[in-house]
């Protein structure tokens, strides 16, 4: 398969991803210029964390009028794999992708920490690796991650099972402490309705290597390759 | 020689109150008259201003900087550039810097800190490395001081703020409160990057004809020189006076680097430095000092935020992420098409010329015209007088008789875990990206942090240490410390250092105290620096640290590199299973002068420093190298700040898992709180298996180091045979939560 990483002025986790992607799971992956149109045969596109034009005005704001992002629409609407991380995660809920919108972190600080993420959910192909309730380790790195969204798209996301990792502590509990910035209903991330495009804020791509402090990033990119492998991606159309 | 044409720019006339203005001397705008043969007019007086600054000719710290010992087999690039370069093999060099963002941080804390954070980023970046790890050293005043928690708070937003923006990961630093920096707080920040070695740049202005290209962002009036402050006079509209603190943006910053990088690949460019202090004027004459050539300069053309700014505001200006870069003639679109690319200015403002001139044109008018050297080498030089405070004497009596010793030390040791100056930093670094790039192997809270370079087996290690206390109660041996202990700290993770690089924080130079303080920390830097093998490659001078006539206490921060030939046997500060043994490297010695005990327990900054030996310091750290070298060592955490009861809690309590307790024994015949909390040199606890003891004893009889098991991991308390007994969760909570509850409290 074939991985597609976009780089915005501003972005700055994106040799991250394609060093995990390509070092650590042998991908085939290119970086995407934002002022590019969106071209060739890709099977997941990222779109990475960092400041999108130095987030000054509202964290993707910007961004989401990049030229490709026009094609990361029309790609997502065909059941295209859309993976946002942190400031992707940011993006994409601009971009009308995803649901709700992030926030500045309850503790008014950026935060930067390992936290626990339980797996809520594995019939999409981010998380189809994983088990229900399984925990995973990864960093989180953000000064504007708290989850928001109103009362009627929160009940629509439970109803249809799109939030799909909450953060929660080393015993899998949601507790306020676990939680790094005041998410609603702890979210750490949500897809779709068509479970074709996931955000997240924790960094998936930093836990990559045991010498990093962890691989339980990994989880996240296999599903990927995973469902790919089996074709199973069209089994969720938009 | 065509002149200033006074009627299209109309400069006031130089008078004494200008020339004071300016901070020049009269001597000084003598020598400035005798060099160019004439009165300088306002704009060039403006150029002599800054570039015979303390900050940017060093003047009075010359002479005693060139004692420093800046070379090294693997030293590729000293002192004199924009940083120090050095090889670590595989094709790859470090290249590295530390630098202060006093002044500006205590007026503007969080702009201050950016800002610094900014500047150093450039210097790194200007060589050709790509940043991939910071630190930070801070010095607040008194935790109580009504100020510090508003300067706390900015400058480390400040720093993260720039830096998680950029993406460069913030992965250590240190942090002190002292009631000496409550009026003048030091914001040091230090930036590592990673270069191939044939592809180092340096600021260079070589090649008659050669374009000169502005990059970045735009000029405009912010951070104009302190000495512009003269100019309130000659404005005709009464302008009010601007902060002096520039702004920082890390956005333009992050463009700014991506294309600098890009532009690096390819061979069109010749020479590139960042326009910092002092900004255009400064960049330009280095550049043409260094390549022994002359630059002509268009002001015309220089891309500008604001209308009407004037020649001098334009030269003067220090507005933030701008670069200057020179381009062969004839490639100028290839540089300007990579900017274009991201979104940034690049115009040619000007020419390499042969006849060794500053020459600054503005709308057809010459408006300056100062040869380079007597920007450069022919500034200023000075040897100040010197002479060793009275009250040294007094400072340094400590009659420990009359010390009494608490009878409760368990209650010390909380004490001193929960002081400021000891608790964990989680809360500061918590607010740094400490993550991106992914080469993060030690994160914040251990003795050095740990990044591991990408392709190689090879790690580094890097830590910034500097104890203001011991310089201020004799200078020589704090220079030394605080030397020995940054190697201390590398060797405890498992690093040989590369080289370090510092930053001096004084009083007054003009002050003979504060320069005695100056050339003795220098002479015991140097003979740290001889003795266990680091080369000095780069630093900054920040001198007036004072406030109200009273100077802060002399602070070197001395930031070491070290290498890891492999980084999965790194090691860290904290205790990993019981049943392990704990192993005392060194000796402990009955002396408490300088210490933080005396301090928080008895209020007290007397005595004089620990006593150090070189050779047995060299001993011991190389004990712990070969060590960890050898697989055998678990665990490895230097005596510094609290002694050995502090290190021993730390190893206990600082790992990200669950506390694990100890059981020592510390029998010696000495006072009970010299032996907790004394802090004698030249010692480390580390932990091994039983089975590996007789393989460090056999090391540590080979390098001379004295060593001796205190005791076993293991129990959930601290247990400091016959002294203390304390259980360890509740310590780790208060430790872990100090910062924060002290914070929200003043809030």
């Amino acid at each position: 398969m074939r991985w597609g990483v976009i780089v915005f002025p501003g972005s700055c986790d994106e040799q991250d991803v394609y060093d995990c992607l390509k070092h650590n799971l042998r991908q085939k992956v290119e970086f995407l210029w934002h002022k590019d149109r969106l071209s060739g045969k890709l099977d997941c596109i990222v779109l990475p964390g960092g400041f999108s034009y130095g987030d000054y005005l509202r964290c993707g704001a910007m961004a989401r009028f990049s030229p490709i992002m026009q094609g990361v629409i029309e790609f997502a609407r065909k059941g295209g794999l859309v993976l946002g991380i942190c400031n992707g995660f940011q993006i994409l809920c601009e971009a009308g992708l995803l649901p709700g919108a992030l926030t500045r972190n309850a503790s008014l600080q950026f935060v930067c920490r390992q936290v626990f993420l339980r797996v809520e959910e594995t019939d999409t192909p981010f998380t189809c690796s994983g088990k229900k309730g399984q925990l995973l380790k990864l960093p989180v790195k953000h000064g504007e991650g708290c989850y928001y969204a109103e009362p009627a798209t929160l009940e629509r996301l439970r109803k249809n099972r799109q939030i799909l990792v909450r953060y929660v502590d080393g015993k899998g509990r949601t507790s306020p402490s676990a939680n790094p910035n005041g998410s609603l209903e702890h979210i750490a991330g949500v897809c779709n309705e068509g479970r074709n495009v996931f955000g997240l804020m924790p960094h998936p791509e930093d836990a990559g290597e045991k010498l990093l402090g962890g691989e339980d990033g990994l989880k996240i990119f296999s599903s990927v390759i995973a469902a790919c492998d089996k074709g199973e991606k069209r089994a969720w159309p938009g | 020689m065509a002149r200033v044409s006074a009627k299209r720019y109309p400069q006031p006339s130089i008078n004494a109150d200008i020339i004071a203005g300016h901070g020049l001397s009269g001597e000084e705008y003598q020598k400035v008259v005798k060099i160019l043969g004439r009165e300088p007019n306002y704009t060039e007086l403006g150029v002599f201003s800054v570039m015979w600054s303390e900050h940017c000719s060093y003047k009075s710290s010359k002479i005693h900087l060139k004692l420093l010992p800046t070379e090294g087999p693997a030293v590729l690039q000293g002192p004199g550039e924009n940083a120090g370069v050095v090889n670590i093999g595989d094709g790859l060099a470090v290249v590295f810097k530390m630098e202060s963002h006093n002044h500006p941080s205590f007026i503007e804390p969080y702009q201050g800190a950016a800002t610094g954070v900014g500047g150093i980023l450039r210097d790194i970046f200007t060589m050709g490395a790509r940043p991939v790890a910071s630190l930070n050293s801070l010095r607040f005043g008194s935790f109580d001081h009504p100020r510090t928690p508003y300067l706390l708070g900015g400058v480390v937003a400040g720093i993260g703020g720039y830096g998680n923006c950029v993406g460069v990961p913030t992965v250590g630093g240190e942090l002190l409160f002292e009631e000496s920096y409550n009026a003048n707080i030091l914001v040091n920040a230090f930036t590592l990057g990673i270069a191939e070695k044939k592809r180092i740049f340096k600021g260079n202005a070589k090649g008659i004809g050669n374009s000169l290209i502005y990059v970045g962002a735009k000029t405009g009036r912010d951070g104009i020189h302190g000495a512009t402050m003269a100019s309130e006079a000659f404005s005709e509209e009464a302008e009010k006076r601007r902060p002096t603190v520039q702004v920082g943006d890390p956005f333009t910053e992050k463009l700014l680097l991506e294309a600098c990088l890009e532009l690096m690949k390819g061979d069109s460019l010749v020479g590139i430095q960042d326009m910092g202090a002092a900004g255009l004027t400064s960049s330009a004459a280095e550049m043409a000092a260094r390549g022994g050539t002359g630059v002509d300069l268009d002001l015309s053309r220089v891309p500008l935020r604001e209308r009407g700014m004037t020649p001098y505001e334009i030269l003067l200006s220090e507005s933030q992420e701008r670069m200057l870069i020179v381009a062969k003639k004839g490639r100028e679109k290839e540089v300007q098409r990579v900017f274009e690319k991201w979104d940034l200015d690049a115009v040619v403002i000007g020419k390499v010329t042969r006849e060794r001139m500053f020459r600054v044109l503005f709308d057809g008018c010459e408006v300056a015209r100062i040869p380079v050297a007597a920007l450069t080498s022919e500034a200023p030089l000075y040897h100040r007088p010197s002479e060793r405070p009275q009250g040294q004497d007094e400072l340094q009596k400590l009659d420990l008789e009359k010390i009494e010793e608490p009878k409760d030390l368990g209650a010390s040791l909380k004490l001193l875990l929960d002081s400021p100056n000891i608790a964990s930093k989680e809360w500061v670094y918590r607010q740094y990206d400490h993550f991106v790039r992914s080469n993060t192997v030690v994160a914040p809270g251990a003795d050095a942090a740990v990044i591991r370079i990408k392709g190689s087996e090879k790690g580094l290690a890097l830590t910034v240490d500097g104890n203001g206390r011991y310089c201020f109660l004799d200078p020589y041996v704090g220079g030394i410390l605080a030397v020995a202990e940054a190697a201390r700290n590398l060797a405890c993770v498992g690093a040989t250092p590369l080289g370090l690089s510092d930053c001096l924080n004084f009083g007054s130079p003009e002050r003979p105290d504060v320069m005695w303080q100056f050339s003795q920390v220098i002479q015991g830097m140097r003979d740290a620096c001889i003795t266990l093998g680091v080369p000095v490659v780069s630093g900054n001078v920040s001198f007036y640290n004072e406030t109200d006539g009273v100077p802060i206490y002399p602070t070197p921060t001395i930031a070491m590199v070290g290498l890891l030939p492999k980084v999965e046997r790194y090691v860290t500060p904290w205790f990993k299973s019981p049943g392990d043994l704990v192993v005392l490297l060194g000796r402990n010695r009955e002396e408490l002068g300088g210490s933080e005990y005396l301090k928080v327990v008895h209020g007290m900054v007397k005595g004089t420093p620990p006593w150090i030996d070189l050779r047995l310091e060299r001993a011991v750290q190389q004990s712990c190298l070969k060590a960890i070298e050898k697989g055998i060592i678990r665990s490895a955490h230097d005596i510094s700040e609290g002694g050995l009861g502090v290190a021993l809690a730390e190893s206990c309590i600082a790992g990200p898992e669950k506390a694990l307790g100890v059981r020592v024994e510390l029998p010696e015949m000495m006072r009970g709180d010299a032996r907790l909390f004394g802090e004698s040199q030249s010692r480390i606890v580390v932990s091994l298996k039983g089975k590996d003891l007789s393989r460090l004893q056999e090391i540590a009889r080979k390098e001379g180091a004295p060593m001796r098991v205190i005791g076993e991991v293991g129990g959930a308390h601290l247990v400091v045979h016959p002294l203390v007994r304390l259980a360890v969760d509740e310590l780790k909570s208060m430790w872990s939560s100090s910062l924060e509850r002290r914070l929200s409290r003043r809030n």
